[in-house]
């Protein structure tokens, strides 16, 4: 999902401590940051929530290549806001992944140096404004099912994290929806770059959720944790399930013509996507890998004299109060 | 010396009247940058009417070990809720 192919670290402690602590997690108790956690909790969370906090971040480059070219006034400031949350979601996951013992320019640097990843699916470009209305609906679409699972998440920050980020979360969804429904309600051209923009989207989009994790002994980890509340093949499903009837509603044409209504599972069967492409794009081969990279490094480079100005100028006016008592 | 912005709690006053809430935290170099943060990541759909920061190194909490001193004596203090008290029907709602 945004946390993709997150491996749980192995974890060597005190078997009375840590059967106490999988005793809190059974019962559904909320951890806490000065709780007792064993350490590879902890590191598993640092990874899953940094690797989260920086796809809102990275997230935000797609959708702001288009906030100067939106077809209309209103739209420009429904994108405006829209990216504007993302922030938002970037910055309580930091402060969620800081409670842990992180501080947030440390996980911007280990991004940076490309230690840390963000979501694959920010690595495909938004190549028109039907792309935009796609991302919303597809790929915050994605991203709820993933988020609505994740707010009963064992540790109490991020799970809380996440209840803010899905009250926000279905406007983006549905500003997307809207914008599609326009397009594809609208002249025979805009119906077919909606249709090309979900043909374009919808694997990708799929792999938001990773690879089949049901045998993973990672995965199995993070679950009894609750770091991890459903498998990867569950959510994908779900994501499945509950958009094949907005893809109808449109008129379009489904994007793969596996998709078919299985009675007997009481789902939708679906091709797999190429799960090689998805692995390509990890390594940083994807269409705009070097692109997001290249601006967070920018971002990062052209802030550093505002970021330390302002530090110099509060550590300034500190010490001319202290010195005026 | 490191140039990372200082963390702040963020506190919010929702619209009714209501205490002050814990609502997250943010990074800002001052307090007067704080506020204004806080106003961007915390209040943009109207959540609130007032807002507090604090930074976060202010903060003293009590230890997670420390629950069983702190708490539990008034677990056994039943008597301190009205449920505790048998009161006859015919009194009337007290
Ligand atoms: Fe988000
Ligand atoms: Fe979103």
């Amino acid at each position: 999902m945004y946390a993709q192919m997150v491996k749980s670290e192995a974890t060597n402690e005190d078997p009375a401590l840590l059967a106490a602590f999988q005793a809190r997690i059974d019962a559904g108790e909320k951890i806490e940051p000065k709780d007792w956690m064993p350490e590879g909790y902890r590191q598993t969370l640092i990874r899953q929530i940094g690797q989260h906090a920086h796809s809102e971040v990275v997230g935000q480059l797609p959708e702001g290549n288009w906030i100067t070219r939106a077809p209309t006034l209103e739209r420009k400031a429904i994108l405006l806001a829209k990216v504007q949350d993302e922030a938002g979601h970037g910055l309580y996951l930091y402060c969620a992944a800081e409670t842990l013992g992180v501080s947030r320019d440390d996980l911007t640097e280990a991004l940076l140096a490309g230690k840390m990843k963000y979501s694959s699916i920010f690595n495909y470009p938004t190549l028109n404004w039907a792309d935009i209305g796609a991302v919303g609906w597809l790929v915050d679409g994605a991203a709820i099912v993933n988020q609505v699972a994740l707010q009963r998440t064992s540790f109490g920050p991020y799970a809380r994290a996440m209840v803010r980020i899905c009250k926000e979360e279905s406007f983006h969804a549905r500003q997307g929806y809207h914008a599609i429904m326009q397009m594809a309600f609208g002249t025979p051209e805009q119906k077919a770059m909606a249709q090309d923009a979900v043909n374009r989207l919808w694997f990708p989009a799929m792999m938001m959720f990773g690879p089949s994790d049901k045998d993973s002994v990672h995965s199995a980890q993070s679950m009894a944790w609750k770091i991890k509340i459903n498998t990867n093949d569950e959510l994908r499903q779900k994501f499945v399930d509950q958009t094949v009837p907005q893809i109808l509603y449109l008129g379009l044409d489904l994007p793969d013509p596996g998709l078919v209504w299985n009675e007997a599972r009481g789902h939708y069967d679906f091709t797999e996507p190429d799960w090689s492409e998805f692995y390509d794009v990890l390594k940083g081969n994807g269409p705009c890998n070097a692109d997001r990279m290249a601006a967070r490094q920018k971002a990062w480079d052209d802030g550093a004299w505002f970021r330390d100005g302002l530090m110099a100028h509060a550590r300034k006016a500190a010490a001319r109060k202290m010195a005026a008592e | 010396m490191s140039n990372e912005w200082p963390l702040w709690e963020v506190f919010i006053r929702g619209q009714h009247g209501l205490n002050h809430r814990h609502v997250g935290s943010l990074h800002a170099p001052d307090a007067e940058l704080a506020i204004r943060h806080a106003r961007d990541v915390y209040t943009r759909r109207n959540e609130g009417v007032s807002i507090w920061v604090v930074p976060s190194a202010q903060i003293t909490a009590s230890a997670p070990g420390d629950k069983g001193p702190l708490f539990e004596p008034s677990n056994a203090k039943v008597y301190r809720h009205p449920t505790f008290y048998d009161i006859p029907d015919e009194v009337g709602h007290m």
